[in-house]
This record gives C-alpha cells, sequence and structure tokens, in this order.
C-alpha cells in the first residue's frame, strides 16, 4: 500500500501553473528522491503533501484519508528555511517539540545532539549556520512517524557537514518508514535511493526504481538528470 | 567492512561483486556470520532495501545461507566457492584481455609482457 498519494493534483498562483495534473503515488518503506532544477515545483509539492498550501484542482490523501490530524501526525517535515525560534536555546526548542509532537523521542535527540558536542542551553542564533541545519534534522529524524518529508536538506551545507546528514538520514529514521527528499544535488544523494522522481515544469516526467534506471542506461541518476534538463535550466 | 561504489551501476551489483570477492578471497570466511542487513547498509552508506536485494541474490546463488536463528552465514560449500572464484576470474581476465587488444598487443606479446613482470 502506498503512504501518500496526489490525485490530479494542479496548483496554480494567479495565472502561472505551478504544478500540472499530478498524480503520484509515494510507497512505504522506501527512500525516493524527487529532482528537479529550480522552479520545477519541488517545494509546492511538498507544501501540499504538508497542508501549507491547497491544491487548486484534484486532492491529495494520506493513507487513503484527506489530509488532517492524521497525516500531521505520521508527517515530519523539515522545511527548506528554518522555522526555528532562533532566540531560543536547544533545549527550550526540545521542550517545544516534545510538547507539541507527542511521537518527538527526546532521549533520541538528546543523544544524536551529543555526539556533535551540542551543549543543550546554546542559544540558536550562536550556533553556525551548518549546525542549524543540522539541529533541524535531528528534530526531524527523531520523531516516530511513517513519512519524513526533507525539502533540500543539503542545501547551503559544506561537503563534510553533507555527509553528516545523509548518513544521520540513513541510519536514523523509522524501520518501515518513508523517506521523501527533494534536491537538486543528485551525485551527493543517488546512493541512497530506492526510487527517482524527475519533476520539470510542474509536471512529472519520470517516476522509477534508481537501479533499474542505472542499469537500462549504464549511467548515473546525475548523468540522466543533466541530459534531461539541459534545456531547461 | 569498506565498500566503494559508483554511480554509473545499479548499487546492488556493486554490492554484490564486493561481498563475492570478501567471499572468494576468505576476508569473509566460509561458515562465517555476516554482518546485519542495517550495519552492512550503514557501514556501505546505501539504504537497506539495496543491501537486502543484493542479499537475496546472493543467497539465490548459494554463496550465502539463512540461519534459522535469524542470521546470513557464508555458504561452507568450498565448490561453490571455487566456482564464485574462477566466475570472478574469468570477468576480469575478459576485461585485462579487451583492454590489452585494444592497446595492439597480440597473444604472443602479451605472454610476454606477462612473464616479464610477474
Amino acid at each position: 500500500m502506498s503512504l501518500l498519494q496526489y490525485h490530479h493534483v494542479s496548483k496554480r498562483f494567479g495565472n502561472t501553473t505551478v504544478l500540472d495534473n499530478i498524480n503520484l503515488e509515494i510507497p512505504t518503506g522506501k527512500i525516493i528522491g524527487l529532482l528537479g532544477p529550480n522552479g520545477a515545483g519541488k517545494s509546492t509539492l511538498i507544501k501540499l503533501a504538508n497542508t501549507l498550501l491547497t491544491p487548486t484542482t484534484g486532492n491529495i490523501t494520506f493513507q487513503n484519508q484527506p489530509l488532517g490530524v492524521a497525516s500531521k501526525t505520521e508527517i515530519a517535515y523539515l522545511p527548506e528555511r528554518t522555522y526555528l525560534d532562533k532566540t531560543r536555546t536547544i533545549r527550550q526548542t526540545l521542550d517545544f517539540f516534545q510538547n507539541f509532537y507527542h511521537n518527538f523521542d527526546r532521549a533520541k535527540a538528546e543523544r544524536l545532539l551529543d555526539d556533535l558536542d551540542l551543549q543543550l542551553d546554546t542559544q540558536i542564533l550562536h550556533m553556525s549556520k551548518g549546525m542549524q541545519e543540522k539541529l533541524q534534522l535531528i528534530l526531524v529524524l527523531s520523531r516516530h512517524v511513517k513519512l519524513y518529508i526533507l525539502d533540500e536538506p543539503l542545501g547551503g551545507i559544506d561537503p563534510a557537514a553533507r555527509d553528516y546528514i545523509l548518513d544521520t538520514i540513513l541510519t536514523n529514521f523509522d524501520e518501515g518508514a518513508s523517506v521523501l527528499i527533494s534536491t537538486h544535488l543528485i551525485a551527493d544523494i543517488e546512493k541512497l535511493l530506492d526510487e527517482v522522481i524527475f519533476l520539470q515544469n510542474g509536471k512529472i516526467i519520470l517516476q522509477d526504481d534508481a537501479d533499474h534506471l542505472r542499469a537500462q542506461t549504464q549511467t548515473s541518476i546525475d548523468e540522466i538528470f543533466r541530459k534531461e534538463f539541459k534545456n531547461a535550466r | 567492512m569498506h565498500f566503494k561504489f559508483n554511480n554509473e551501476k545499479p548499487i546492488y551489483l556493486q554490492m554484490i561483486e564486493q561481498l563475492e570477492l570478501d567471499i572468494v578471497s576468505g576476508r569473509l570466511p566460509p561458515g562465517s556470520q555476516l554482518p546485519t542487513i542495517r550495519e552492512l547498509a550503514s557501514q556501505a552508506k546505501i539504504n537497506i532495501n539495496t543491501v537486502a536485494r543484493a542479499l537475496a541474490e546472493l543467497e539465490e546463488l548459494n554463496l550465502i545461507t539463512t540461519k534459522r536463528t535469524n542470521g546470513k552465514f557464508v555458504t561452507n560449500n568450498q565448490k561453490r566457492i571455487i566456482k564464485c572464484r574462477e566466475k570472478l576470474a574469468e570477468t576480469t581476465t575478459h576485461e585485462y584481455l579487451k583492454t590489452m587488444q585494444s592497446l595492439g598487443f597480440n597473444t604472443k606479446e602479451l605472454l610476454k609482457y606477462l612473464k616479464e613482470r610477474s
């Protein structure tokens, strides 16, 4: 059974069509890459699943139910831009998450933060940008949910920190859960992926098993992406 | 265990090749227990489904077996391991010959070249 389903979903802002008749199923127990150049509609697609936006036409279901309390409980979302209150300390942020999400595993979050040698009484605004991104990722991955949606988790991060982020994703999501990762940095991430979705101009142009694609084309996902989107940029 | 992958070939096939090499070379001795799927995924930095797929294929090839006690083990069947070794040797030799031929070596030159260097 699939986790998340898009049924004929379109999203328009004024006269601009950002998503055009999207039909999509996010399966259970897989890591899926949502790949596309800037402006393809990746973030819009993700925001719709988190009810930060509503479709112009069509509808989205989570485990065949309309989006709502259940989907908000079972989807952990890492937005592209930070939503944390930076005047708070890490400890206050953990308190906030614990109050807000009953499925937040505080002990796990503290363990992961400890690995980074982060002091819980540090104010977030005193942390480097890379550390802030790591903190956000830890908060999201410390929730026990069925679907993790990560919007550009590698954006603006140096290569060493990238390894940490990828490793943390790989070893920390709940068994049997799915991870949907949007990115344009494909080379770094493609080894992790079970499936890839290519999004271009608001349309899905490809959804396939990553190893199946490699076997078929004898080339990397990154290379396929570059060829596919050469004229799109 | 140490794994290295390129992105041009299916990752699960590369995982199979590297585990085969570990088995044939004795780094994973006959009868020894493999790390869990989770451990392998974490060491190789690839996802669990990919590791599971590679192990399923190795099991299909009778190079590993699953025991009731919930673990995967390298086969004790020496014949099977020798057969795998021959397969790997043949692939490597074939690739080597192809490269040397494209460099313009004929068989006689090739043998001389090898002899001088071994």
